[in-house]
């Protein structure tokens, strides 16, 4: 069976979003909290969640961030080859359907401002919850901040260019 | 098993800590038609706590729960790691990186982030707005412009071919190489640095 591709992504709904079809509900949702588990513990034993690895990799004096990034991305595409091609299904068996991202110019203004935010707090926004995990609470003050900027954004999201 | 428990102490190397973070991407799939994306929360947190009317979050954030309870997570993970998984020695950081930034003002190399900077004593400082208030809200406000981070755009988009999110990737390190290399060292010398 084909897996359907090319579903318009929705700009009122979110980027990534949920395509399942049938509700989940408590310990089903929970299998998302056990990956994001796993997911925070890799990012802080391999040190990404790091502002100084962060500097080094926008200063190109060390290859381990570009290392992690390349390899993440290098799975990631065969894994989403392999369940395109093979058909694979859900866990509950619907078919896994990807929404694609349209070009705005938001990705390239919005890009430029959050590359400089990346390098001045040394995180994005997956690692400032690990921070924050990993004992640097003052980081739930950028956290606020990033929420702020995120509200600031949507009230004013049809009067920027886009 | 000491001796894996002593290898996982030790900070992970990037060919294993890439995949792993790579195989997130069928694992939320597979899971449940997930795709990998974590800026979101932001912006689910604010659908929920102060929608205000604005169109922008008007949605269905419930039916976004688990992108929540998967942020939830990494923070959990975040503590877990650093209290039964943590590597005693200091980061070790590039020499030419460690050049750099004691020449910026940094002093102290112990831990993952700087304590010159990421303390609470800096918060109602020139320090404090800059790297928290000021750099917390550019991360905020970009990723949802641009409709994604690291991980909706650089490692979800590319890897499903999207080259909107190869654009977005590039404009990310782009900023990031303006903000180093252009704007930091001034930062650094006006807060006092």
């Amino acid at each position: 069976m084909k897996v359907k591709e090319n579903i318009p992504a929705n700009p009122v709904e979110c980027e990534a979003p949920n395509m399942g079809k049938s509700g989940e509900s408590g310990w089903k949702l929970m299998r998302y909290l056990v990956v994001g588990v796993l997911f925070g513990i890799i990012f802080v034993k391999a040190e990404v969640i790091s502002w100084f690895r962060i500097q080094e990799m926008f200063r190109l004096q060390s290859f381990f961030m570009y290392g992690v990034i390349g390899s993440a991305i290098l799975v990631g595409l065969i894994s989403i080859q392999l369940i395109k091609r093979l058909g694979i299904k859900t866990l509950g068996g619907e078919p896994i359907r990807i929404a694609d991202k349209e070009f705005r110019k938001g990705q390239i203004i919005g890009g430029f401002i959050f590359g400089l935010g990346w390098a001045l707090t040394g995180a994005c926004p997956g690692p400032l919850f690990a921070q924050i995990g990993s004992g640097f609470s003052v980081v739930v003050v950028t956290l606020l901040s990033a929420i702020a900027g995120t509200w600031v954004y949507g009230k004013y999201a049809d009067k920027l260019p886009n | 098993m000491e001796q894996l428990i002593e290898w996982i102490r030790q900070p992970w190397p990037w060919y294993v800590a890439g995949p792993l973070i790579g195989l997130t991407v069928p694992a939320l799939l597979i899971i449940g038609n997930k795709s990998f994306g974590i800026s979101s929360s932001l912006r689910h947190a604010c659908a929920a706590c102060i929608p205000a009317k604005i169109p922008f979050f008007q949605y269905d954030w419930k039916k976004e729960i688990w992108n929540i309870l998967f942020v939830t997570g990494i923070f959990l993970g975040g503590i877990i790691a650093s209290v039964f998984l943590s590597n005693p020695d200091a980061i070790v950081l590039a020499e030419s990186t460690q050049q750099d930034l004691i020449q910026l003002g940094i002093t102290d190399f112990r831990n993952l982030l700087p304590a010159d900077i990421f303390s609470w004593s800096n918060l109602f400082t020139l320090k404090g707005l800059f790297f928290f208030v000021i750099g917390g809200f550019l991360v905020g406000f970009g990723t949802r412009y641009a409709g994604g981070c690291t991980s909706g755009h650089a490692i979800m988009g590319i890897s499903n071919l999207q080259w909107p999110s190869l654009v977005a990737t590039i404009f990310f390190m782009l900023g990031g190489f303006v903000m180093t290399h252009l704007i930091l060292p001034h930062i650094m010398a006006f807060v006092g640095f």
